[in-house]
């Protein structure tokens, strides 16, 4: 649900980094956070848990710019990836303008991708929101491990994995290095803007 | 469902804060929605993170109702915090949105829910007045 305040014209987006654990989601914020100057980005909030897994969600809030005279502010979000605090993806969910996905590039992780995919398609129909009504980029991360001996899933078979009903952008990534972090954000907040614009732009330039 | 809130919404909100809760003792008031956006802050605080503050209380709100759904409650009616020199309360505005009120010990807690029954109802034709801005069901 974004936000749009007139008297500061100023309009809220929330976006929100779904996917396996272990998957690469708070490494892409964090890579965010470091590499953005203070006046762009806020303060990082963690919550997680003694193991450094997200136990809640990671947030860093983030002022982009300006598009209709609008200044754009973004919330970024994490959910935890781990099957089993699924109650919590569904309250970080909620009001969620935009999401990223982010695959694990790891061959092992094949099906954790496919069941964390359905898992958000399940979660957002449970919101009444279709996921083809949602804006929506897919990320595969850890493509720097392409060069070690770590198995990994082609590209190709990714797309079929994941990408095959959705037809939505998806970018190669290691969030690590940052490759990938901020083309992945770049699209992600031009759709979730675009999408929000044209759902109340009449309002916006009354 | 997004939000839109012209000028002179934000100006009501931020009068009936200052006239209900501010003018009671409250230091400080924040309005936020469900998901976390802050809409108004109003109060003598220096707050330095305030996003951060409506992003973690909506959570923490959203966390506590499902501990009360898990024990067969709908939601807790009072969610408060007590610190050493500052305390905060919690309250739902309707279905979507939460107002967070700092206060220290030189005002009663009692006195700040009251003060917020008052200002609740008066937010309501805000949010959810003639024009339509946003569903209301409190």
């Amino acid at each position: 649900m974004a936000f749009i305040d007139l008297s500061k014209n100023e309009i809220q987006a929330k976006i929100v980094y779904y996917g396996p654990g272990r998957g690469g989601k708070t490494t892409n914020l964090l890579y965010v956070h470091e590499s953005m100057s203070r006046q762009v980005c806020g303060k990082m909030v963690t919550i997680d848990t003694r193991g450094d897994r997200t136990l809640f969600f990671d947030f860093l809030p983030l002022n982009i710019g300006k598009v209709l005279n609008m200044t754009i502010r973004i919330q970024l979000y994490t959910v935890p990836g781990q099957v089993m605090y699924n109650t919590t993806r569904k309250l970080v969910l909620r009001g969620v303008d935009g999401i990223v996905f982010v695959a694990d590039s790891l061959k092992v992780q094949k099906n954790k991708n496919i069941e964390s995919l359905d898992n958000l398609v399940q979660n957002l129909s449970d919101e009444g929101l279709p996921i083809g009504q949602v804006p929506l980029v897919l990320q595969y991360n850890k493509r720097d491990l392409v060069e070690s001996n770590i198995p990994l899933l082609p590209v190709a078979e990714l797309e079929c994995d994941l990408n095959e009903g959705l037809n939505v952008p998806s970018f190669e990534a290691s969030a690590l290095s940052g490759k990938g972090v901020y083309e992945t954000l770049r699209e992600i907040s031009k759709r979730t803007i675009r999408g929000v614009i044209q759902k109340v732009g009449g309002q916006i330039t009354c | 469902m997004d939000l839109v809130l012209t000028k002179s919404d934000i100006g009501k909100l931020e009068e009936i804060i200052s006239d209900q809760l501010l003018d009671s003792g409250a230091e400080h008031v924040v309005l936020t929605d469900l998901a976390g956006n802050l809409i108004v802050e109003c109060g003598s605080l220096e707050m330095g993170d305030v996003f951060s503050l409506a992003a973690v209380s909506a959570a923490n709100f959203a966390a506590t109702a499902e501990i009360a759904r898990l024990i067969g409650e709908k939601d807790f009616a009072l969610l408060y915090h007590k610190g050493g020199k500052r305390n905060v309360h919690f309250s739902r505005l309707g279905n979507d949105y939460l107002i967070i009120t700092l206060f220290n010990d030189n005002v009663s807690l009692g006195l700040i829910r009251l003060k917020l029954v008052s200002a609740i109802n008066e937010m309501g034709i805000v949010f959810g007045g003639p024009e339509g801005k946003s569903s209301w069901h409190s």
